[in-house]
């Protein structure tokens, strides 16, 4: 009889223990009291950034727990984040399968508020998706509460029909980042206003170029440097609504013929291909070669500052040749969340109140999303950076954003940005002749978007 | 009784200590390779958010599969597995003997057995991230060929397809001859000592007794060696995925089938994912068939056709 017994618990255990190796991570606990608002918010995220600026300025915050994963409100409501990094599409991945099952899902599980980047804000955005609340319907009046935001910042994160889906606390306009040093030595200055003169236009640059290659410097890192400026402000969508062409803009066209141009004249460094590689990273060093980046707001401060291993003060920001915007990070109220009214003063506290998003750009350096805070911010020499040998950016970065027209977007714009900069690599760098990069580079975007039927090229 | 005590069996605890294993192959190994049989007659994928299909379309996939450039991406596959597979052959063949040879009296085998394999042990990803750094263009290798006065200018490994392919293969050929080795080690180490000893009375050379003696000893073990690794070969992915990003870059000349289907997947091409599966489960069950045969051959020649030559011999012997 105990060996029966003993025999029933082992297997009992074993079949426990095979299975639970294969099941998923048991699910939040808590359930809801059939009260208006669910107890636990949960928000999708590819990074603590976000989670960053809602302790700074959410008033109801209470703590956080250590590992990051739970923060409580003052009211005893539980914000569950639940964070996928963004490469290789990841955080899209896990982010559409909750968004599939919301609607069976139980109100603890219930994806509240989710986070999207430009690249692909259009997806989410899209109104016959309806998965990106209109922040109306949860009782924000976009034309009222986010007036003091930049335009362009509400026409992304609107559907085709213009109703807004939701909002950011940043605003991406990109400036020129160059190096002190280096200009001394060539331009015998490091005046942004001098150097701001250099760099104003294209024609002007390429004479900048070519004085910079005679002292053997670099303009650029590599071409990808320059492609947000082009791709940024192509005229028409890569692909338009309902629509399964798609159109290649000149603008894309230009930016290959000048890469190329550029490239061979020896005004890009032939080693760095591409970016977000070794290679890149070493570029911005002290070692390096490399006269100037292109970068908003959180690429001097994510990507730039730590890759630079030289003494602080050693870069300087200036206008850009063109006038361009990249990234930003956009909070939308999930459809059938079960707490609109914290969703709502979320977005309002973090995206709208003026207050608090001068405190993200002190406290960050961000270029945060009101017109008035900005322009005040560019006169404040109190939001000056070390880090820009006491230069402050937001000078820079105000008649920027106010300039910026966003390109048309699609729900297809992160995997044609990425896959025509991989296809024309190849052209740029010799490999392959330019007719094979655009038979890849169909090839890639129909793998990757199974619903394109035909790629179209400018004349 | 007594017939009760007869009808006791313990061969039912047998089954029922096996059965979470057919319940988990059932629910997570069956029941998914049928799914992914059936999607690949359908087209099913997801364009933003909104589900398209499944819609029934016969071979459809199948055909515009044969159209596009998969045979060129298992050429790929083919070349750099070739690539890495010669020498790994080789060199484990070249270390087994020489490990298992008791005259040679080796100091130390214990520690060149473990890092041999070591390579093995490290994940394939990380593997590749490290190749990938130490030979950028600005990386270390660069470096020191270019203090060492070896080369004048910076060579770009990872932008000629040679490099490329070159890398790939030798990083799959560092990762696996450890492993082969060992299992070969194995196999030599099953033939009887009698055998090396009479050899080597009768005046055997260290080269005849390689070629006579344990090749054809071991053939068994080296072709199941060389089927399972065809069969790892097939399903590469990893070690290129992350060299070239995924890219198989320079113009798609390291894209493996694996890649291919990856980047299917990641479009939740379901349908045309499956129809990739389903060509690769052929290709894999018939090298699979192979193995089978070979491995389930009891003469210790390894070949059926002498087992069944020596039957019939003995047959007519008899008669």
């Amino acid at each position: 009889m105990k060996k029966k017994v003993v025999s029933v618990l082992l297997i009992a255990s074993m079949c426990i223990g095979a299975l639970a190796g294969c099941g998923g991570a048991p699910k939040s606990e808590g359930g809801t009291d059939g009260a208006e608002e669910g107890k636990v918010i949960n928000i999708y995220s590819w990074n603590d950034e976000f989670r960053e600026r809602l302790e700074a300025v959410y008033q109801e915050v209470e703590k956080t727990s250590a590992d990051g994963t739970v923060t409580t409100l003052k009211d005893g409501t539980e914000i569950h984040w639940i964070i996928n990094p963004n490469q290789d599409g990841v955080y899209q991945q896990k982010l559409d399968e909750a968004l599939l099952k919301q609607a069976d899902a139980s109100a603890d599980d219930k994806v509240d508020i989710f986070l999207s980047e430009t690249d692909y804000v259009n997806k989410y955005t899209d109104a016959e998706a309806d998965v990106a609340m209109p922040l109306k319907d949860i009782g924000i009046d976009p034309d009222k509460d986010m007036a003091d935001q930049y335009d362009f910042t509400r026409t992304t994160a609107s559907d085709m029909n213009g109703v807004q889906r939701g909002s950011t606390w940043q605003c991406c306009p990109g400036l020129l980042v160059y190096r002190r040093d280096i200009a001394m030595d060539v331009f015998g200055t490091d005046d942004p206003a001098v150097i701001g003169e250099k760099v104003k236009d294209w024609d002007v640059m390429k004479t900048t170029a070519e004085e910079l290659k005679a002292k053997g410097y670099y303009t650029f890192a590599s071409y990808a440097d320059t492609f947000r400026l082009y791709g940024n402000s192509i005229e028409d969508s890569w692909v338009k609504q309902g629509e399964t062409t798609l159109k290649v803009d000149q603008k894309i066209i230009d930016w290959v013929k000048n890469s190329k141009e550029w490239l061979d004249a020896g005004y890009l460094d032939k080693t760095v291909k591409g970016q977000w590689n070794d290679d890149w990273n070493k570029s911005m060093g002290s070692a390096s070669k490399v006269f100037a980046f292109l970068f908003p707001a959180w690429g001097i401060d994510f990507t730039l500052k730590p890759n630079w291993d030289g003494a602080e003060g050693a870069w300087a920001v200036t206008n850009p040749p063109q006038e361009y915007n990249w990234g930003g990070s956009y909070v939308h109220a999930c459809t059938g969340t079960d707490n609109p009214e914290h969703v709502k003063d979320i977005i309002l506290a973090v995206t709208a109140n003026k207050d608090n998003l001068l405190k993200i750009s002190k406290e960050y350096s961000d270029f945060t999303n009101t017109t008035s805070g900005m322009q005040e911010a560019a006169k404040d020499n109190s939001y000056a950076s070390a880090f820009l040998n006491g230069q402050n950016a937001f000078e820079y970065f105000a008649p920027v954003a106010e300039n910026i027209k966003i390109a048309p977007l699609s729900a297809y714009d992160q995997g044609c940005v990425e896959l025509i900069q991989n296809a024309f690599s190849d052209y740029l760098q010799g490999k392959v002749d330019y007719e094979k990069a655009k038979t890849n580079f169909e090839t890639a975007i129909k793998e990757r978007y199974p619903d394109i039927s035909e790629v179209q090229w400018p004349e | 009784m007594r017939k009760k005590r007869k009808s006791i069996s313990y061969a039912k605890w047998g089954y029922i200590f096996i059965v979470p294993f057919f319940l988990c192959y059932f629910i997570f190994s069956l029941i998914p390779l049928v799914d992914t049989i059936r999607y690949s007659f359908f087209e099913y994928y997801r364009s933003g958010i909104k589900e398209i299909g499944p819609t029934f379309i016969g071979m459809q996939n199948y055909t515009s599969l044969l159209q596009s450039d998969m045979l060129k991406y298992g050429a790929n596959t083919l070349i750099l597995w070739v690539i890495g597979f010669i020498p790994q052959i080789l060199i484990a063949l070249l270390l087994a003997v020489w490990f298992t040879d008791v005259r040679l009296k080796i100091r130390g085998q214990q520690f060149f057995k473990v890092v041999i394999y070591l390579p093995n042990l490290i994940m394939a990803s990380a593997f590749a991230m490290l190749f990938f750094t130490i030979f950028s263009t600005n990386g270390p290798v660069n470096s020191i060929l270019m203090s060492a006065g070896i080369i004048t200018e910076r060579i770009d490994f990872m932008g000629s397809v040679f490099g490329t392919r070159s890398l790939i293969g030798f990083m799959n050929f560092l990762m696996w001859f450890g492993n082969t080795t060992i299992m070969l080690m194995a196999a030599i180490m099953g033939i009887s000592i009698d055998v090396f000893e009479a050899a080597e009375i009768d005046g055997c050379s260290g080269f005849k007794r390689f070629f006579y003696i344990i090749l054809p000893l071991i053939r068994p073990i080296l072709a199941y060696t060389l089927i399972t690794a065809i069969i790892g070969g097939l399903q590469m992915f990893d070690v290129p995925q992350i060299l070239t990003n995924g890219q198989g870059s320079p113009d798609r000349t390291s894209m493996t089938l694996i890649m291919f289907l990856n980047s299917h997947l990641k479009s939740k091409n379901y349908g045309m994912a499956g129809a990739l599966s389903v060509y690769l489960f052929i290709v894999s069950g018939i090298l699979c068939f192979f193995v089978y045969k070979m491995t389930n051959d009891d003469d210790p020649d390894g070949s059926k056709r002498a087992a069944k030559k020596r039957a019939k011999e003995e047959r007519r012997r008899r008669k």
